[in-house]
């Protein structure tokens, strides 16, 4: 599904991803870890299309195309999906006409006819429920006046309305209560097909007693150091990085 | 032979004009029109062009453009061979308006039937008012809009013949909106000059659009002053839509006097035009007035909109709040200064104010400066301007959702400019100019939907 090769990045003449390679197939959950700054935020909004950071080298191709040469839009309606580390507020963008415009560019894209008025409302309620959303925050402004974990879970309450085939969730479980953490991590399970993928970032191991992933890898300095299956995740937890850093030879 | 001649200035070729048409304007008018002509086209050659050089035009020069006209006057109303019913249709059939035409700043008879209008409001032309309903216009005529003050109020009383008078009775409401439509419509180039006079009685409520066009593609520039007299409790709201073609320079004033307990709430969207410049000037002149003061202006290619307020807390207890937007494309250029005077006894006033702008390109400009005079310490005021651009991370936000970069663009204007038509309490209205709006912002013609007259060209 999503093939990165050799991938280098830089931001503002700084270079942060420095060679990453990754492949993550259909039915996988990846999870990505590593120290604050490692270039993990960097990757995902590389990987989404975030003009603000430069591809120098290397290849990604999703589902057999190029994804390097699409805008961001395009991506999103391939059915890439980024949950933000730190989602914006946008006054005066309703979040009905926000999820409508994203969700008939979709349709359009797959030459399907734009929902009906009713249809939406149908669709959203339905989500709305998947993910307990509280129904006022809908009836805002894209994420305006709301709180850290009410941010985290609108990420997935338009990942459950847009239903990517890989979605990339940053730190979407920080800020979260037990309560919250626990929704959210039904809900990626409950939208977890075997046509679709996932790759979490998070820095807590805690996530990891509700998902359970497939690989986990740590990207340090901007490479991927390590790679296994979800036991490295509480060795991370029990023993932090600096054995990593040790066997890396510093 | 080579004879040297002085170029003559824009002020005297002005008042040449005056004195040899002096018997055309005063035509039909009684003394107490006329007779304040002379003092006043004394104080516009004292003041002069307004340009740089007069600190409350420093944002918009009209030197260049007085300098360089030599358009026709309309010393009597010009034959308007269309009927109104022919060209103006409106498509939003709910949306219904009581509609009065002005063309090229006079009065238009025919078209305006007396009998259409709601029961005890009198809608006529300035012409008639000012004999017919002397006790009415002699009170007010001059003394809400003083032409010392002004070079533009100067030169409109100098010049003055015809525009309209409204005057509402104590304790009439009217729900359906008031619709005037300014019409520019003439073969040659056109200096029009208008004056208005709109009287608000006690306990009445009205809303009042204005609507500003032009017909034809030739340079026009509009002088027009409009005096507003809102008395003891009463409810206005004003919209003025401003849609004229690049080669017009669209000269507004609007001076409001309140009495007490009065509400009133305006709100000036500038579609389209090449100058637009607004005088808005509101003296709250009775206890407990409050005053909601907003405008909208987009602007592209070489157009310039400049808002010009002034707020006059002249008795305690009064609320002003003004919000201004502003939306700049290519080459073009804004102003906004608002000045907010809080006199000495005007205790407990509120006056707030704030302007916020959004350049999209490198090469557009806005001029913002707030001009607070307080004197006294009883007051709340506040005040704030931006100058920014489009929110990239909000950008991307909205592409990665799968909107494309072009409709992101539009749904992020749209957001900053709707903060300024959610003001507008009349909700047909408000889904009328958000169309325009919206259409405006995507570059297609921002012809009003309402309108068949096609003023774009
Ligand atoms: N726009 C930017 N301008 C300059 N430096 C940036 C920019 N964005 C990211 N960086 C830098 O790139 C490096 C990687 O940042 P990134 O956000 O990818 O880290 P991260 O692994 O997600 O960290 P965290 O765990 O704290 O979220 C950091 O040193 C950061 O300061
Ligand atoms: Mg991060």
């Amino acid at each position: 599904m999503l093939v990165i090769k050799d991938l280098y990045a830089k931001v503002e003449e700084k270079d942060i991803l420095k060679g990453i390679n990754l492949t993550v197939n259909a039915g996988e959950v990846h999870v990505i870890m590593g120290p604050n700054g490692s270039g993990k935020s960097t990757l995902a909004n590389v990987l989404a299309g975030n003009t603000n950071f430069e591809v120098t080298h290397g290849t990604a191709t999703f589902n057999g195309k190029d994804l390097l040469e699409m805008s961001a839009d395009v991506r999103a309606k391939e059915g890439l999906f980024l949950g933000f580390q730190y989602p914006v507020e946008i006054p005066g963008v309703s979040m009905v006409n926000f999820l409508k415009t994203a969700v008939n560019e979709h349709r359009k894209y797959r030459d399907q006819p734009p929902l009906s008025a009713s249809d939406f409302l149908k669709l959203m309620r339905e989500k709305k429920t998947l993910v307990q959303i509280d129904s006022q925050l809908t009836n805002r402004s894209v994420n305006e006046g709301f709180s850290g974990g009410e941010k985290k879970k609108n990420e997935i309450f338009q990942m459950a309305m847009l239903e990517p085939s890989l979605a990339i969730l940053d730190e979407t479980d920080s800020g979260l209560d037990i309560d919250a953490l626990r929704i959210v991590s039904n809900g990626v399970n409950l939208l977890k097909t075997p046509n679709n993928a996932t790759i979490l970032v998070t820095h807590y191991q805690r996530l990891l007693d509700y998902i359970i992933p497939d690989f986990v890898h740590v990207l340090y300095q901007g490479r991927i150091v390590k790679s296994a299956g979800k036991e490295l995740a509480l060795e991370l937890e029990e023993k932090g990085y600096d054995w990593i850093k040790k066997e890396l030879g510093e | 032979m080579a004879e040297v001649i002085d170029k003559i200035t824009a002020v005297q070729r002005i008042s040449d004009i005056y004195e040899a048409n002096l018997s055309k304007i005063s035509s039909g008018l009684p003394d107490y029109v006329n007779n304040s002509r002379r003092s006043a086209l004394a104080a516009f050659r004292r003041m002069g062009i307004p340009g740089f050089k007069n600190e409350n035009y420093k944002y918009t020069d009209l030197t260049r453009l007085f300098d360089n006209e030599n358009f026709r006057r309309a010393f009597k109303t010009d034959e308007f061979d269309v009927d109104l019913k022919d060209v103006f249709s409106c498509d939003v059939p709910e949306f219904d308006t009581h509609l009065i035409l002005v063309v090229n700043g006079w009065y238009d008879e025919k078209n305006n039937p007396n009998a259409s209008h709601p029961e005890g409001i009198i809608i006529k032309s300035f012409q008639k008012a000012v004999v017919e309903n002397r006790d009415l216009v002699e009170k007010y005529y001059g003394k809400i809009a003083k032409a010392e003050a002004d070079p533009l109020t100067a030169l409109n009383t100098a010049f003055a013949q015809d525009g309209l008078f409204i005057y509402i009775p104590d304790n009439t409401h009217i729900s359906k909106p008031l619709q005037l439509i300014n019409i520019l419509r003439s073969e040659d180039d056109l200096y029009v000059t208008q004056r208005n006079l709109i009287i608000a009685g006690k306990n009445s409520q009205a809303k009042i659009m204005f609507c500003d066009h032009t017909l034809l593609p030739q340079n026009f520039i509009v002088n027009n002053i409009t005096e507003f007299e809102i008395e003891e409790d009463a409810v206005i709201d004003i919209y003025s839509i401003q849609n004229q073609h690049n080669k017009t320079a669209n000269l507004i004033g609007l001076y409001i006097r309140q009495q007490q307990n009065s509400h009133l709430v305006t709100n000036a969207v500038s579609l389209h035009g090449g100058i637009i410049r607004n005088n808005l000037n509101v003296l709250l002149d009775g206890e407990h007035a409050e005053a909601k003061i907003c405008g909208l202006a987009l602007s592209d290619k070489n157009q310039h909109v400049d808002n010009y307020t002034f707020i006059e807390h002249a008795k305690p207890n009064c609320q002003s709040d003004q919000l201004y937007k502003n939306i700049l494309d290519d080459s073009s250029t804004g102003g906004f200064t608002g000045r907010i005077h809080v006199a000495p006894h005007a205790v407990k006033t509120q006056a707030y104010q704030r302007n916020n702008n959004v350049l999209l390109t490198n090469a557009a400009k806005m001029n913002t400066k707030p001009q607070l005079v307080i004197d006294n310490d009883d007051v709340k005021c506040s005040h704030g301007a931006t100058v920014g651009r489009i929110n990239e991370e909000a950008l991307f936000y909205l592409q990665s959702r799968g909107i494309n970069e072009k409709e992101a663009r539009l749904m992020l204007m749209f957001a900053f400019a709707h903060e300024v038509l959610a003001e507008i309490k009349v909700d047909k209205l408000r889904d009328v100019i958000d169309k325009l709006v919206n259409k405006r912002l995507r570059g297609e013609v921002s012809k009003c939907h309402s309108c068949a007259l096609d003023c774009i060209r």
